[in-house]
C-alpha cells in the first residue's frame, strides 16, 4: 500500500502529479479580496444599521398596514430599511458561501448551491425592496 | 460534503497492553496510536507504562524509553530534542505539541495520550506523511526574490525592517499549526494553511525583497488565502508561541491596502 492510500488520507491522488504540481494547481483565481472586504463593509453597516431598524420594528408592533404605510412613508426610515435589506442580503449571500466554499467538495454540487444561493440571496433582497418601496409609496 | 467521520479503516479498535516494568517503583501510563501499514489491520491505542526513575521528563523521553525498553517497532520521528527541529511534532493529550518540549508531568489526570499529528496520511504510527505540507512551503517560493543586480557585498537592510521579521522567521515547520487548523482539515488541497501563510507573510514583510506584489498576487485566491476564518487553533497549538493567525491577517490587509 502506497503512503498515499493509507488510511486517513484526505487527498485522493492516484495520478502521477508532482506534490508541487498538486499545489499549484490552476494557479491563484486573482479573486477573493473583494468578497472579503465586502463582508467586512457589509458587517460594520450592518451594526450601524440594526439601531434604527430595531426603532422601526419598534414602532411598526401593533399597527396596522395604515399605521405601516404612515411610517414606512418616511424618505429616511424607507432608506434605512432599504439599506438594511441590501447589506443583509449581500452579508448573507457570502456567508453562506463562504460555509458551501468550506464544507462541499463535490465540484458540481458545490456550483448548483453557489448558484443556489445567490438567486435565493437576490430573490429574498428585491422581494424586501419591493415590499418597502410599495408601503413607503403608499400603494 | 467534508468527512467528519474517520473512514472505515481508521477506526481504532483494540490494541496491546504491555507488562509494567519489573522492579520499577514509579511509573507513568502512555496510551500511544499504533498503525503498521504492512499488517492490513486497523489502528489501535497500545498502553505501555514507563519506568519514572529511569526516564528523562519529557514525553519524548518516553517514548524513546518506550522504543528502547518495551517496544522497538514503535515508530516517530525525532532529531534535536530540544525544539528546534521540528521533528516530533505530534498530538499529546489533545493537542499538537512537539514531545521534546512537552513534559509529561504538565499532561494531567493519568495516561499520557500520544497521537500523530491529526488529518494527515499516517505512513506508521506517529509518523504522518507531510508531503502535501512542504509541498505548500515550497510553492510560497521562501526565498528572496531581487531584479536588482545583487550588491558585492550583501543586501542592507535597517534594524527596524528587520525588526518586522521577528514572530516569523522562527518558524520550525512542525506542523502543529496547519495540522490544528480546522479550515484546513477541510480543505488541505487548496488552503495553504497556517504554517505557508505565516512564511509567506515573512517573505511579503522582508524590506529586501522586490517581489511583494508577485507574492501576493499568488495568494490572491478564496481558498489558498481566504480559507483562514481566524479561529486561533494555530497560535494556541504553536509551539515556539508564533502567531499565524495575526500574519494571516496582516497579509488580508496588505490584500486591501493596494486595492483600495
Amino acid at each position: 500500500m502506497s503512503i498515499d492510500e493509507s488510511h486517513g488520507s484526505p487527498r485522493k491522488s492516484s495520478s502521477m502529479r508532482t506534490p508541487l504540481g498538486r499545489v499549484r494547481n490552476l494557479g491563484a483565481s486573482g479573486s477573493g479580496t473583494s468578497e472579503f472586504w465586502h463582508q467586512r463593509i457589509t458587517g460594520v453597516a450592518l451594526t450601524l444599521l440594526i439601531v434604527p431598524v430595531i426603532a422601526v420594528v419598534m414602532m411598526l408592533l401593533g399597527r396596522n398596514q395604515a399605521g405601516a404605510t404612515q411610517i414606512l412613508g418616511s424618505p429616511l426610515v424607507a432608506i434605512v430599511m432599504l439599506l438594511f435589506i441590501i447589506s443583509s442580503a449581500w452579508h448573507m449571500k457570502i456567508g453562506m458561501q463562504v460555509v458551501i466554499e468550506d464544507y462541499m467538495h463535490n465540484e458540481k454540487l458545490k456550483l448548483v448551491a453557489i448558484m443556489a444561493n445567490g438567486f435565493f440571496s437576490a430573490a429574498v433582497a428585491l422581494a424586501s425592496v419591493y415590499a418597502i418601496l410599495k408601503m413607503s409609496s403608499g400603494v | 460534503m467534508v468527512e467528519f467521520a474517520l473512514p472505515k479503516n481508521s477506526k481504532i479498535t483494540g490494541g496491546k497492553t504491555w507488562p509494567k516494568p519489573a522492579g520499577a517503583t514509579e511509573t507513568r501510563e502512555f496510551r500511544v496510536y499504533r498503525w503498521n501499514p504492512d499488517d492490513g489491520k486497523n489502528p489501535s491505542v497500545d498502553t505501555y507504562h514507563i519506568d519514572t526513575a529511569e526516564c528523562g521528563p519529557m514525553v519524548l523521553d518516553g517514548l524513546i524509553w518506550i522504543k528502547n525498553h518495551i517496544d522497538p517497532t514503535l515508530t516517530f520521528r525525532r532529531s534535536c530534542r530540544e525544539g528546534v527541529c521540528g521533528s516530533c511534532a505530534m498530538n499529546i493529550d489533545g493537542q499538537n505539541t512537539l514531545a521534546c518540549t512537552r513534559s509529561m508531568h504538565d499532561v494531567k489526570d493519568g495516561a499520557v495520550k500520544v497521537n500523530p499529528l491529526p488529518h494527515q496520511p499516517v505512513v506508521k504510527d506517529l509518523v504522518p506523511d507531510l508531503t502535501n505540507f512542504y509541498a505548500q512551503y515550497a510553492s510560497i517560493e521562501p526565498w528572496l526574490k531581487t531584479t536588482t543586480p545583487t550588491p558585492q557585498k550583501e543586501w542592507k537592510q535597517s534594524h527596524a525592517d528587520r525588526e518586522k521579521l521577528d514572530g516569523l522567521y522562527e518558524c520550525i515547520l512542525c506542523a502543529c499549526c496547519s495540522t490544528s487548523c480546522p479550515s484546513y482539515w477541510w480543505n488541505s488541497d487548496r488552503f495553504l494553511g497556517p504554517a505557508a501563510l505565516l512564511q509567506a507573510t515573512r517573505w511579503v514583510k522582508d524590506s529586501r525583497d522586490e517581489a511583494t506584489g508577485e507574492r501576493l498576487d499568488n495568494l490572491e485566491d478564496p481558498f489558498r488565502l481566504y480559507r483562514c476564518h481566524t479561529i486561533m487553533n494555530c497560535a494556541k497549538a504553536c509551539p515556539k508561541g508564533l502567531n499565524p493567525s495575526e500574519a494571516i491577517a496582516e497579509l488580508k490587509l496588505k490584500m486591501v491596502e493596494r486595492q483600495i
